[in-house]
């Protein structure tokens, strides 16, 4: 689904990643972990297009990234969830329109009922038609997820979803993504947080990616 | 839970509420495309005008020819039946007629006073050739003129005719640069305010793009905008500039040149084309300013 082969990536002094050569099969669930600055939020854009490899070859669905027009990555992204650890809202639209908004920019609607279904899932029903400015984090993050789903993705990437939660969210924000994986959703989660993973890992076959001296590693059992 | 099923939808009214709503700033591209639609109409009007003026100016001189006759006094007379013989038999002249004395006295009195001895002076005599519907072989009739009446020199105006003709055209021009000026400076304001807009909303359109817009869609946004903005303020300024132009004292004959600025008949149709035509402008403008600026983004 997502294939990586000898990538490396550099912001000009030096390689932040090298030598990646990983794929992540469908159905897979995944974490990302290392420390901060370590290339965590680089890897998630190398695998949404937002940044193109500078060397090597990043596939998504089995079309190499660089080959892809901006349209093609437009296309490519309806089928990547992207939950990102700032939410990136328009602040100037409802929740349930936000949520709403991978439709409405490929000219389609979504179904009022499947809508409501979707706020009852995360439980932000009640507050549908609220700007995302009032929101608290774990809101957010709840909201930032639904929208990632709603167009039915086969990939959900998400960067930190649970970095400015509290534990008691940061768990209901993990068993959402373990139900999106049992609905057959390859998951590739971007986190810091080591308690995180052992609780996924006590729930679901979770692999953990680590970044460590620029390589992205599979750990092994020790968590 | 079930995933949301896809349907078709009529997008045009939600494309335009992705975007922020635009700052106190916005009504500046309305502002402008508006005056610049008015100056155009005057602009327009100039144009026009000169033209009708070219055209007035050749077809009147055109139309008539003048015959200098200057002879000795005893020849006078039988060169003038000479003249009115060759005229009478030459195709393409649809009358013509001596200048009598008296009408002589008349066209020199602005000049020497009504007290003229026109008799007594060596004044030429002058004939009034009007052309027929064929035109008449001018060269021709010198020549045989030259033949018939040594003394007639025939003047069919072309002296007087080009540079006035020419000075109209040339104005014309001017008019026709200055509307062009017009709609480049136009697209350049509405080219920078789009640009503006884009930066303004650069967090935005990085949202759009993180759930999978296409630049189409988000450069639709800002064009209809800016193209609606444009056509609404281009729309009142070619009305307050049709007024404007409406209300011009008509100036008679004494007004000579500023006869003819304004409209007239079907030539007021021609502002009303500006507004639509300042859409397109807008259109362009924003649709190229957009593509470049998305461009710059992932």
């Amino acid at each position: 689904m997502i294939a990586f082969e000898n990538v490396a990536y550099s912001y000009g002094g030096g390689d932040l990643l090298a030598d990646v050569s990983l794929r992540l099969a469908p159905g897979s669930f995944h974490f990302l972990t290392g420390p901060s600055g370590s290339g965590k939020s680089t890897f998630l854009k190398l695998a949404y297009a937002e940044l193109l490899p500078t060397s090597g070859s990043v596939t998504l669905f089995d079309r190499d990234v660089k080959t892809l027009s901006r349209d093609d990555v437009a296309r490519t992204r309806r089928r990547i969830g992207i939950v990102h650890q700032d939410c990136k809202f328009l602040d100037h639209m409802s929740l349930a329109a936000n949520m709403a908004l991978p439709f409405t920019v490929s000219d389609r609607e979504s179904d009022p009922q499947d809508m409501d279904d979707l706020l009852g899932w995360v439980g932000l029903k009640h507050l549908a038609d609220a700007l995302p400015p009032q929101l608290s984090g774990g809101e957010r993050q709840r909201a930032a997820l639904a929208r990632a789903v709603i167009v039915d993705p086969d990939v959900i990437l998400a960067d930190e979803p649970t970095g400015n939660v509290d534990w008691e969210m940061s768990l209901r924000i993990l068993t959402l993504l373990v139900e999106l994986n049992k609905m057959g959703k390859t998951i590739l989660v971007a986190t810091h947080d080591l308690n995180l993973i052992r609780q996924a890992k006590a729930q679901i076959q979770a692999r953990v990616l680590r970044i460590a001296k620029h390589r992205v590693q599979l750990a092994g059992a020790d968590l | 839970m079930k995933f949301p099923k896809a349907r078709p939808a009529s997008p045009a009214t939600r494309a335009l509420q992705v975007v922020p709503p635009s700052g106190p700033t916005a009504w500046l591209t309305t502002f402008t495309a508006g005056a610049m639609t008015f100056l155009c109409v005057f602009a327009l009007a100039l144009s026009l005008a000169s033209g009708r003026l070219a055209d007035r100016w050749s077809q009147a001189l055109a139309k008539t020819a003048t015959i200098r006759l200057s002879a000795p006094i005893e020849q006078v007379q039988v060169q003038t039946d000479a003249i009115l013989s060759v005229l009478a038999t030459t195709p393409g002249i649809a009358s013509f007629r001596a200048i009598d004395d008296a009408e002589t006295r008349l066209l020199l009195e602005p000049w020497f006073g009504p007290d003229l001895p026109v008799e007594a002076l060596p004044i030429p005599r002058l004939f009034e050739v009007v052309e027929g519907a064929d035109a008449y072989d001018s060269e021709g009739l010198r020549q045989r003129l030259a033949a018939e009446a040594p003394g007639a020199v025939l003047d069919d105006h072309t002296r007087w005719r080009r540079p006035l003709a020419e000075a109209a055209e040339r104005l014309r021009l001017l008019g026709a640069l200055s509307i062009a000026l017009i709609g480049a400076a136009m697209a350049a304001m509405i080219t920078l305010a789009a640009r503006a807009a884009l930066a303004t909303n650069a967090e935005a359109i990085r949202v759009l793009r993180l759930v999978g817009a296409k630049d189409s869609y988000i450069a639709r946004a800002f064009v209809r905008r800016f193209t609606l903005r444009t056509l609404a303020g281009a729309a009142v300024g070619a009305a307050a500039g049709m007024a404007g132009v409406a209300v011009l004292p008509a100036a008679d004959a004494a007004g000579g040149f500023l006869t003819g600025l304004g409209f007239s008949g079907s030539g007021w149709l021609w502002p009303l084309a500006l507004p639509p035509l300042a859409a397109v402008v807008a259109f362009l403008a924003t649709r190229r300013a957009a593509f470049q600026k998305l461009r710059e983004m992932t």
